[in-house]
């Protein structure tokens, strides 16, 4: 009980923390994007994937919809909805 | 970056965590050969709640305090190994393990020479445990241990010249960073670790519950607090400064008023002229005006 508690790496995959946004969810609009990575790097939760222009979008499953991926964007490529609209505004 | 990521999603940051961005650009520039050493603290906690880590590289926690000791061992065993000349070592911790509980361990790794890189994320106060004032918390700044009253405005000591106190060591490599300048933090870690012997980087990483500001604001007030002096961005090398982020100065009332645990302060021209005073003295000092 008092030894090491040894944990395997990347096991923190299993915590769906998208679970915990109540306000607003980004939209990646994919259309003016540049390919500066900006949201790639300043994502707390690391959960933006991309590789080319407009292919840059997050993983709802872990985004917590804090919005600095909108904040940070050079190009407003990426905005921020109502968490229940999301789908249906363009 | 690649797409394997060194630190994972599915932590349990706060929404907006500045701290979160940091650890993230951290490992990511250190690579995959990199030991990570953590002191107690947020990130400690939000990244590896057992039986959970966030983490894809090999990282030990041992005590509140003694992230630079147990690295300085880890350290000492990679070289006995023979292993040490293409692994990484970090310890990291917050400011209240920096600056206060773990002054004497980082003092003592800075002193023998290890090489050894320590981060410590500047969060200015005990986030963890629920916004305690520590050694780094500024001036005037509201906490749950110094909070606002009728007699009280706050934290009545100034931040801890923490930079200067590891410059004083004689290292090779002193730096500080900010969150809101992403590609700054990479390019400092990248060339930290190209250098052996002991290194100190110190970065400014907002917290949006303690601060009291919008979870969106995180890079916002981390850019304010740089562009309006009050945190000063510097590079050492060998006790000589290098390289110095350069500010058009903007009134501290700008950073202040963004954030909750300044609220106080607004009505309070007084209060707001000490902190200029705080933000110019650190204009001067380094130089930060941009020329013409």
């Amino acid at each position: 009980m008092f030894g090491p508690l040894v944990v395997k790496p990347i096991k923190s995959k299993g915590d769906k923390t998208g679970a915990w946004r109540i306000k607003l969810r980004p939209k990646y609009l994919q259309k003016d994007c540049i390919a500066c990575k900006m949201c790639v790097l300043i994502c707390p939760e690391a959960c933006v994937r991309g590789k080319e222009k407009n292919t840059y979008n997050c993983d709802y499953n872990y985004c917590k919809g804090c919005g600095l991926c909108a904040a940070v964007c050079p190009k407003k490529d990426i905005l921020m909805f109502e968490e229940e609209f999301a789908g249906d505004k363009k | 970056m690649e797409t394997d990521t060194l630190f994972k999603p599915g932590h349990t940051a706060c929404a907006g965590c500045g701290q979160a961005i940091g650890a993230k650009l951290v490992i990511e520039s250190a690579g995959p050969n990199t030991i990570v050493v953590n002191n107690t603290g947020c990130l400690e906690v939000f990244s590896a709640k057992y039986p959970e880590s966030a983490w894809n590289v090999p990282w030990i926690h041992s005590l509140f305090e003694n992230a630079a000791a147990v690295a300085s061992g880890v350290e000492a065993a990679l070289i006995y190994l023979g292993k040490k000349a293409n692994t990484n070592v970090i310890a990291q911790g917050g400011d209240g393990s920096t600056a206060d509980i773990g002054l004497q361990a980082l003092s003592g790794m800075l002193e023998r020479g290890h090489d050894i890189l320590y981060v410590c994320y500047d969060n200015e106060a005990y986030m963890n445990t629920g916004v305690q004032r520590s050694g780094l918390t500024p001036f005037s700044s509201a906490t749950t241990t110094s909070p606002v009253g009728a007699k009280s405005f706050g934290n009545i000591r100034p931040k801890k010249p923490m930079p200067e106190i590891a410059l004083a060591h004689g290292i090779p490599y002193m730096a500080t960073c900010s969150s809101a300048f992403m590609q700054d933090i990479q390019r400092k870690i990248k060339k930290a670790l190209s250098i052996k012997g002991p290194k100190y980087i110190q970065m400014h990483v907002p917290c949006p519950l303690g601060w009291r500001h919008e979870s969106e604001l995180t890079l916002q007030v981390a850019k304010l607090a740089v562009e309006t002096g009050l945190y000063p961005i510097v590079e050492y090398e060998n006790g000589v400064l290098i390289s110095k982020g350069e500010i058009t100065p903007k009134p501290v009332e700008e950073y202040l008023k963004v954030q909750g645990r300044f609220k106080h302060l607004l009505t309070n021209p007084e209060a707001i002229k000490q902190i200029q005073d705080i933000a110019d003295y650190n204009i001067q000092k380094y130089g930060l005006k941009k020329e013409g």
